[in-house]
């Protein structure tokens, strides 16, 4: 019975946890990628910046959150959501759209983009220093211990504030993003873009507000992530570095351009990587008499310090047997 | 004379269109054949299957006793199986003589030929460019041959189109629309040069084409494609009398 | 080779020529000679790149893969050996754990080959995936106990003491064999997802040497790596950097004569054409896959070796080191800089970029604590404890900059490539 409760936590609530927050970050590459039609490198740093903000106005205004119930920077949320959609806007006018007007080829703005990257890494970490910090200024992470009401099961099942927010938050949005590409007019018009710009363009779409729209998103959708990642776990400056990789893999194996399938292919690398590293020994330990192996102390597929790689290999994997993902995205 | 190139039942769809649908032909070995059909007959993408573009979905294509439906176009090169493209395909940073020069393989496109015999590649490379030469005078281009490809008016780009395909041994060559965009003075210079070709070098020809004066002077036997298969196949006169033909292009109120 | 150079591009060599002597002036030419050999090291991995990019369009977001690579195999080629773990059993012992990893790899080719007895999808699919796993398993959990014993009797297997300049060859093999997989695999595809996959394998290779200390000792790293040249210990640090930096500037001399042959003959004529207008490439019969690859392969090539001489310069190996921003987006400037696809423009954009770099951390310094202290004198203003590892990522955000500021108004580089047509 613990040993359900270890794999419930290590795997099902970690999974869900990291592979929300991946699909977060997913969804904001893969509506780039189908609306621009450019990689977005720097998009795991918008992130950052996003966690940033939100632990900026956490720093000014620490009481926002136990006056509440929320963790503060929950409370900021918005307000970092407002600013980092804002600098995502503004990033794009500044670097990306002078070389689109000059008609350059795909890959140069991806380049562009790697020079943003180093940009947002250098102010944040300027601004910020190089250590960890908490995002809890004058408020503690809640974390819940549930008992089981099994006999057997003395260990509790863990589940923190930030995660709970984040899930709940997640759902929201998969409404709401729902509702909004099939439901609004720009949305649709999101979407006619995604599918074929020039036809969208001479029907009239304000191909500049759909852009303006993406962006915001994307930023908004990219500050949650990393708010609730470094609410759950801490504020590191180098959290791109450990999500650029796995966000997108995300959304290639979901399908380059379908937003759905960035959300489900976040799940499967979330999920992915917590299997990977789990420890199976612990499951297979009540039935150790009855196996033909001596079961050794560690039975993960992956040691926890390779688990960068395991997004990795499933993109290969994907490029090579499905390369439109999924959900049949462009392969473009 | 045999044919060299046989189309057999093939079928090609495009998601829910059947852009080609159950069609066979057959290519004279020596013939100026003619290929034409209104808009949509599905005239490209049969170049596109014969020229190892993409592959049919079902069928065979046949060139000279070889089962070729499988192979790409970049090996179907170097079997002698060369094609133009509608738009002019050319490489607008080089000279028209490079342009010329790239075409046959030689051992100086290996990086280890290029280090360690020199001697060989600049032999080959001079070989070439003489070949390069005769070609530039041959399809009368020889006074722009430095003149950067991209510069050159849309007739010139199609000679040449032409002029590369003399640059190998080609057996068949096919030509999508040399004609667009061509004027009339060196239109009558295309005409010519793939008659002398066709006569001289043994070249057969499969000639996509709207403009039907071209077809009436250059092309024997004519095949019309519609909706995707053959229609009906024979000299250009035969083929302007047939009442099918006539409405598959100006549709049922052409009486 | 150099022909007469037009007046831009002199200016532009007059001017670091310049910078390098005020370089020596300011830090001394010990200091001056040290930072012209590792940009001379960089300057190699920087050629490797600017034909990957200039003539295959070609992008490797993960030169630092590579670098690591050429890097660990001058450790591992030219370190003296270890003797006591080589006539140890725990040497049969590793010998074993390889062997399962070569049968593992047959095994896994062999079953890759089902499709051709005709066993259907449904039931090939699972049975690789079962026997990937397994093999996998059996083969992790060959190598564990006795890369343990290793670590904790021998500290490492040590190197196999040859000479420095096979150790550079084998890093340049090596990177290259490396690059020929990934490039299998990756290249048919389109460039962000060659930029994404060559990313993820500069983060693997870097996390497999970082964590195999039985192969590399790991964060402990590996010190000292023989050198070409006398030592500095021999002949004095001037003399023996200038030595190694003759050989360095040896190796770019031949790298650069046989990169004008190719690029003047017929294969540069070809991968002109390639780049111009892939489609009509294929039709002429030009094989773009195979060529593209073959650059790739020979670009990676050139950054093990360069990999490799940075190492052996350093005279260490520390897997921790290998950091992208160093060793991927600095080539990446010095390219962009230079003018891709230009071997003297990238020349001089590792040369230039690189002296930037090591100037820029003690010009940073100086002025952030000329302002840490006019700001406690001005204005009481206490500068947080780690100021300075904060200032000096004013250098990061610089390059970005640098990078987006030349893709948007000299694209091309400072040094346009320039090809001779045949009159």
């Amino acid at each position: 019975m613990n040993e359900l409760v270890f794999f419930i936590n290590n795997v099902v609530i970690s999974g869900l946890t990291i592979g929300s927050i991946y699909a977060l970050g997913a969804v904001g590459i893969t509506l780039i990628f189908s609306i621009l039609r450019f990689a977005h490198f720097a998009h795991a740093d918008l992130m950052t910046l996003g966690a940033f903000f939100a632990f900026f106005l956490t720093s000014l205004f620490p009481a926002a959150g136990p006056a509440i119930g929320l963790p503060t920077a929950f409370v900021m949320l918005p307000l970092a959501m407002a600013l980092t959609a804002l600098s995502a806007v503004y990033i794009d006018k500044a670097f990306y759209k002078p070389l689109r007007s000059h008609g350059v080829k795909p890959i140069v703005i991806v380049m562009a983009s790697l020079g943003v990257t180093l940009m947002l890494q250098g102010l944040i970490r300027m601004f910020m220093g190089t250590s960890a910090r908490s995002m809890y200024i004058d408020d503690r992470k809640g974390i819940h211990r549930i008992e089981l009401p099994f006999e057997l099961a003395n260990r509790p099942v863990v589940l923190t504030d930030p995660q709970i927010l984040l899930i709940l938050l997640l759902i929201v949005i998969v409404i709401a993003l729902h509702l909004f590409l099939t439901r609004t007019r720009l949305g649709k018009a999101m979407r006619a873009m995604s599918d074929n710009p020039d036809l969208a363009r001479v029907s009239g779409i304000n191909t500049d507000t759909v852009v303006k729209v993406t962006w915001i998103i994307a930023g908004s959708l990219a500050a949650i992530a990393g708010t609730l990642l470094s609410l759950d776990v801490s504020l590191k400056p180098d959290l791109s570095f450990h999500l650029l990789l796995p966000i997108f893999a995300a959304a290639i194996v979901g399908g380059v351009g379908h937003p759905y399938g960035a959300l489900a292919g976040g799940f499967v690398i979330g999920f992915a990587e917590t299997l990977s590293v789990f420890n199976w020994a612990v499951i297979l330990r009540p039935w150790r008499d009855y196996l033909w192996f001596d079961l050794p102390a560690n039975m993960a597929f992956v040691s926890s310090e390779y688990k960068i790689t395991v997004p990795f290999f499933i993109l290969l994997a994907i490029l090579v047997w499905r390369p439109t993902g999924l959900f049949k995205g462009k392969v473009l | 004379m045999g044919s060299i190139i046989e189309v057999r039942q093939v079928n090609k769809a495009f998601g829910a269109l059947q852009v080609i649908n159950n069609c066979s032909i057959e290519v004279a070995k020596g013939s100026i054949t003619g290929l034409i059909g209104p808009n949509g007959a599905g005239k490209s993408t049969l170049f596109n299957l014969i020229a190892g573009t993409f592959a049919p979905d079902t069928g065979q294509i046949i060139f000279d006793g070889e089962d070729i439906t499988a192979i790409p176009s970049d090996q179907l090169f170097h079997r002698g199986l060369l094609r133009t493209f509608q738009i002019a395909q050319e490489f607008s940073h080089m000279t028209a003589l490079e342009n010329l020069m790239m075409v046959p393989p030689q051992a100086g496109e290996s990086l280890l030929n290029t280090w360690l015999r020199p001697a060989r590649v600049q032999q080959e490379e001079a070989q070439v460019r003489q070949k390069a030469m005769d070609v530039i005078e041959f399809i009368g281009l020889k006074h722009v041959r430095n003149e950067l490809a991209g510069n050159l008016s849309g007739g010139q780009k199609k000679l040449l189109e032409l002029g590369r395909t003399m640059m190998v041994d080609a057996r068949v060559v096919l030509l999508d629309e040399i004609a667009a965009g061509v004027n009339r003075t060196l239109l009558q210079d295309l005409i010519r040069n793939i008659q002398r070709l066709n006569q001289e070098l043994g070249y057969t020809f499969l000639v996509i084409e709207h403009d039907m004066d071209m077809i009436a002077q250059l092309c024997d036997p004519v095949i019309v494609l519609a909706q995707g298969s053959v229609m009906v196949q024979g000299t250009i006169e035969e083929i302007q009398q047939n009442e099918a033909v006539i409405e598959a292009y100006f549709g049922n109120d052409a009486h | 080779m150099l022909m007469k150079l037009p007046m831009k591009e002199t200016l532009l060599m007059v001017a670091l020529a310049v910078a390098v002597l005020l370089l020596i002036q300011v830090m001394g030419t010990a200091y001056g000679v040290r930072v012209l050999v590792e940009a001379s090291c960089y300057a190699i991995i920087a050629l490797g790149l600017t034909i990957q990019w200039g003539y295959a369009g070609l992008f490797n977001a993960g030169i630092m893969g590579f670098v690591a690579l050429g890097g660990f195999s001058a450790m591992l080629l030219t370190f003296p050996v270890n003797q006591s773990f080589w006539e140890s059993e725990l040497s049969g012992e590793l010998g074993m754990a390889f062997l399962k990893l070569f049968a593992a790899i047959a095994l896994v080719a062999a079953v890759l080959q089902l499709h051709r007895l005709s066993v259907p999808r449904s039931i090939r699919v699972p049975i690789i995936l079962m026997v990937l796993a397994t093999l996998y398993l059996w083969v992790v959990n060959g190598f564990a106990p006795v890369s343990q014993s290793i670590v904790s009797q021998y500290g490492f297997i040590g190197g196999f003491g040859l000479p420095v300049w096979a150790g550079w060859l084998v890093g340049g093999v090596l990177a290259g064999g490396v690059a020929y997989f990934i490039g299998h695999i990756c290249l048919g595809l389109r460039s962000d997802y060659l930029a994404i996959a060559t990313l993820g394998v500069a983060e693997i290779i870097k996390a497999f040497l970082k964590n195999s200390d039985w192969l590399t000792r790991g964060t402990l790293t590996v010190s000292p790596l023989p050198w070409p040249v006398p030592g500095a210990g021999e002949v004095g640090f001037v003399m023996a950097r200038s030595l190694y930096l003759s050989v360095t500037a040896v190796l770019i001399a031949i790298i650069f004569y046989l990169l004008h042959r190719a690029y003047n003959g017929p294969w540069g004529r070809m991968m002109r054409a390639i780049r111009d207008n892939e489609l009509s490439s294929s039709a002429m019969g030009k094989d773009v896959n195979q060529r593209r690859l073959e650059v790739f392969i020979l670009g990676c090539v050139l950054m093990g070796i360069g990999g490799a001489a940075l190492a052996t310069f350093n005279g260490i190996f520390d897997p921790n080191g290998y950091l992208p921003l160093n060793h991927t987006f600095l080539v990446w400037v010095m390219v962009i800089l230079g003018g891709p696809g230009n071997n003297l423009g990238t020349l001089f954009g590792a040369v230039f970029v690189y002296v930037i770099w090591v100037m820029s951390e003690p010009v940073a310094l100086f002025i952030l604590n000329s302002i840490s202290y006019l700001g406690d004198l001005w204005f009481a203003w206490e500068a947080p404890s780690d100021f300075t590892s904060r200032a000096l990522q004013a250098r990061v955000f610089t390059i970005g900059l640098i990078i987006t500021l030349v893709l948007r108004y000299a694209p091309n580089g400072l040094f346009p490539e320039k090809v001779q047509h045949h009159h």
